[in-house]
């Protein structure tokens, strides 16, 4: 009896230095420890949520559908190109993820399918053979889809400078994204997530429409605009827009439609560097580009066949500006202008250094917390914490006596072995997070009022006060373990099957009922064996 | 020994006509404010039903009818306002919305930047979710908390009747439809820090009820020739000496929260504050005589 005292008083212990370990680095102390303990020992400790320290939470939708388009124009492009090295006269196009070829002959369909292996037929709509992608490689572009812009997200965020985010992939289409205690919100949720897709086409000034387009048109008028010159414009042209910003206040004060030729001939593909620069004329920031050897060269063929024509810059669908070419460039040297401020230029530059997402992505969450709020939130929460513990504590004492600071103190046990758990697993902390201790510290008290009550009834019952703890203690138990294991079940299914909040609601109770189940069946149960094992026991304080 | 209360011989199981009643009227608001949640007419927060929300901490107090006249200046519409006088903050929601994600925020903070020049106040936090993500989370938490309850079914079938799985779950759900119901007739915003107090609740009600229904299963082993509401009755005075001392503590802390816990938890701690009381009435009253009426015609011996 005295040595399974012994060992487990041990065990006992050995637990609470392992979880103060664990839990130091969250407390000021661990600044006063030597240099060899910070290296070698525990040092990151309980991890506080954003609504808990205040960040960003982002949650972007990857537009899978986007990119299965993106690659179905591309295969469309290099397809017209080897039929027409072949000599083979078809009509190539587009519509969605479909693409129609013509004339409906078996040679056509014959040419396209084995020029492009992923395509399978689908069905024949008038003149146009239909085909499209096979659902495994829409599938693999979709999930690839998500897997690059993680990738390219998580190279943007190391590039502006933020401390341990979070990037990762939700579900099947969604990625989130979790910055903590950035500063400049706007400016981080406008650059993450956009597409950054840089693109060099010709301005169509030869159309007749071009010079019917207005020369400039209010903010919010592009939709009337394009709908107007739908149905006018050339088949392989588009309008897209340039914004006019007023040099002084910075704002966009009207927009210039432009009439451009729809394929691009450049993308950023082949930028290699991106940087900011200073124009020495009117001291304003701008991005220069520097391509790679490809690239180089593809601009100089392009610049060389296009002189006095306009060539276009244009980043995600906005023209930054249209300068005419002059002559031949080479050297492989281009800049984007646009009245930045330096802030934009330096995002700018970041987002097309990393080059373009591979499909759009859509914001669906935007969680934004200040960092005073999530500050607020854990002041009070500790202060209705300390002050709930104390009123238990004074009444366990009160109502159970010397039993009652039994209790109390397998509680501050279970207290410190749960936040030594959180550090050690390296659990995050939400504000259901805490409602789930909460809930765990509840069923603790609970334990050992079930175990005092059932003390109380056999001393009624006129047992010794030996035979009473024990009768009672063991009694308790089952009822002290079926409650905990329901709780369990509940827990690990939230775990399982919720997210977010719930989640952490899961986590924080899973464990607190888990070392609740271990205070009773080794923490108590020592104590009141070890009352029992002194030589008499007369009377209990219970 | 202190005691609250000792031997008491109270006739629970008699009253479980009133207690029935009582129950069925809880039971039929909360299955009305699901009905109307599953419709979006409750006030649910934009958390399941996607918006906007912006929390806004001013230098110096503000009118809040001028705020909501500035709202209305900037061309929002849908919103809601929510006062924090003594620390000057006001929370800005704006629901059913079709601007795009981004735009309703910053258009609340130019209306009012524009019609409060000489009161600055500092964006404190943004909420924006987008109306497939509302459907997403609402769709995850009914999924997880049928699956919880079927996992509690089936453990407490397990260890002890299959009936008294049955008194459990229901126990449970009445609990939680309850308190649901509660806040619907207060016109409370049921959000998610609501749901996850919904689920403390249920683990709460839980607990209480395998108490009792443990209390129960050994005295059956005893009292063999006694009627089962005569056993029943005699469990359920025998711990209700540890019921209230546990209801007690669970509402000192509850008390805590609600008072000193802010903003954030307040509607936590409301929801635990009304789950505790319910959940130690429906261990008592609605679980026990579940069971009672299920197996009252039945050989007691094999529970």
């Amino acid at each position: 009896m005295k040595k399974k005292i012994l060992w487990r008083s041990i065990l006992i212990v050995a637990t609470l230095l392992l979880a103060f370990v664990m839990f130091l680095p969250n407390t000021t102390l661990f600044d006063y420890m030597p240099d060899w303990w910070k290296n070698s020992m525990p040092n990151k400790g309980i991890n506080l949520g954003l609504d808990l320290q205040g960040g960003l939470h982002l949650v972007f939708e990857v537009e899978g559908d986007k990119a299965v388009e993106l690659t179905v124009e591309k295969i469309a492009s290099a397809l017209k190109d080897t039929l027409a090295q072949k000599n083979i006269k078809a009509n190539i196009s587009t519509n969605g993820s479909m693409l129609l070829a013509s004339p409906a002959t078996p040679d056509i369909r014959k040419a396209v399918e084995e020029n492009s292996p992923s395509l399978i037929y689908a069905e024949t709509s008038g003149t146009n053979y239909v085909f499209k992608l096979t659902d495994k490689e829409t599938n693999r572009i979709k999930h690839s889809a998500v897997d690059q812009a993680i990738e390219k997200i998580r190279n943007r965020i190391d590039k502006f400078g933020v401390a341990e985010p979070t990037i990762q992939r939700q579900g099947t289409n969604d990625i989130v994204v979790q910055l903590p205690g950035i500063k400049d919100y706007r400016s981080a949720v406008e650059n993450i997530g956009r597409t950054a897709l840089l693109e060099f086409k010709l301005v169509d000034d030869e159309s007749p429409v071009a010079s019917q387009l207005p020369a400039s048109i209010p903010p919010g008028d592009e939709d009337r605009i394009l709908q107007e010159f739908q149905s006018k414009i050339p088949q392989d042209d588009e309008i897209l827009f340039e914004k006019v910003i007023d040099r002084d206040t910075g704002k966009v004060v009207s927009k210039r439609p432009i009439l451009l030729k729809k394929k691009a001939l450049m993308t950023g593909n082949v930028v290699e560097k991106a940087k900011v620069n200073i124009d020495t004329r009117y001291n304003e920031p701008y991005v220069s580009l520097t391509f790679n050897a490809a690239g180089a060269k593809l601009f100089e063929d392009i610049t060389a066949a296009n002189v006095k024509k306009r060539l276009a810059i244009i980043l995600d669908n906005t023209v930054y500006s249209a300068p005419v070419i002059q002559e031949r460039i080479s050297g492989g040297n281009a800049q984007i202008t646009g009245n930045f401020s330096m802030e934009e230029a330096k995002t700018l530059a970041v987002v097309i250094g990393e080059g373009a997402l591979p499909a759009p992505l859509k914001m669906v969450q935007n969680v934004t917390v200040g960092p005073s709020l999530g500050k607020d939130s854990i002041d009070a929460g500790i202060k209705a914490g300390i002050i709930g513990s104390i009123l238990v504590i004074l009444f366990m004492a009160v109502y159970y006596k010397f039993a009652g600071v039994i209790a109390d103190l397998a509680l501050g046990l279970n207290i410190i072995l749960l936040l030594g758990a959180l550090a050690g697993l390296r659990a995050t902390l939400t504000l259901p997070g805490i409602a789930g201790i909460i809930l765990a510290i509840g069923m603790a008290v609970d334990s050992n009022v079930l175990m005092f009550e059932r003390m109380r009834d056999e001393l009624r019952s006129g047992k010794t006060p030996r035979a009473a703890v024990d009768a009672g203690y063991d009694k308790a138990l089952l009822t002290i373990v079926d409650s905990h294991i329901t709780t369990l079940i509940t827990a690990a299914v939230l775990f399982q099957f919720g997210t977010g909040p719930i989640k952490g609601f899961a986590v924080t109770l899973s464990l607190g009922v888990m070392i609740n189940l271990f205070t009773a069946l080794i923490g108590t149960k020592t104590v009141f064996d070890f009352i029992n094992s002194r030589k008499e026991v007369k009377t209990l304080s219970i | 020994m202190l005691e609250l209360i000792k031997n008491t011989k109270i006739d629970f199981l008699g009253r479980r006509n009133y207690a029935f009643l009582f129950s069925g009227i809880l039971v039929a608001i909360g299955l009305l404010a699901i009905i109307q949640i599953a419709r979006g007419e409750a006030n649910l927060g934009i958390d399941f039903m996607g918006g906007t929300s912006v929390l806004l901490k001013f230098e110096k107090p503000v009118n809040l009818s001028q705020v909501r006249s500035s709202l209305d200046k900037g061309g929002l519409k849908n919103f809601e306002l929510q006062d924090f006088p003594y620390i000057d903050e006001v929370l800005v929601k704006v629901k059913r919305t079709d601007l795009p994600m981004g735009e309703a925020a910053s258009r609340v903070t130019s209306a009012i930047s524009a019609s409060f020049p000489d009161n600055k106040f500092l964006v404190e936090g943004t909420t924006e979710i987008g109306p497939t993500v509302g459907s997403k989370l609402r769709r995850d938490a009914i999924i997880a908390i049928t699956l919880a309850i079927i996992g509690i079914l089936i453990y407490i079938a397990w260890r002890f009747q299959f009936s008294f799985g049955i008194g459990a779950t229901v126990a449970t759900f009445h609990d939680v439809l309850a308190v649901l119901g509660v806040f619907y007739l207060l016109g409370r915003e049921i959000n998610l820090i609501v749901v996850t107090a919904l689920l403390t609740l249920a683990g709460y009600s839980l607990t209480d009820t395998v108490v009792v229904f443990d209390r129960i299963r050994e005295n059956i082993k005893f009292l063999t020739k006694e009627p089962l509401d005569k056993v029943m009755n005699k469990s359920i005075n025998e711990v209700l000496s540890r019921t209230i001392v546990t209801s007690a503590t669970v509402l000192l802390v509850t008390l805590a929260l609600f008072f000193f816990g802010g903003e954030v938890i307040h509607d936590f701690a409301l929801a635990m504050l009304l789950g505790v009381i319910v959940g130690t009435y429906s261990s008592v009253f609605v679980a026990s005589p579940i069971v009672y009426l299920w197996k009252r015609n039945k050989p007691l011996k094999k529970v």
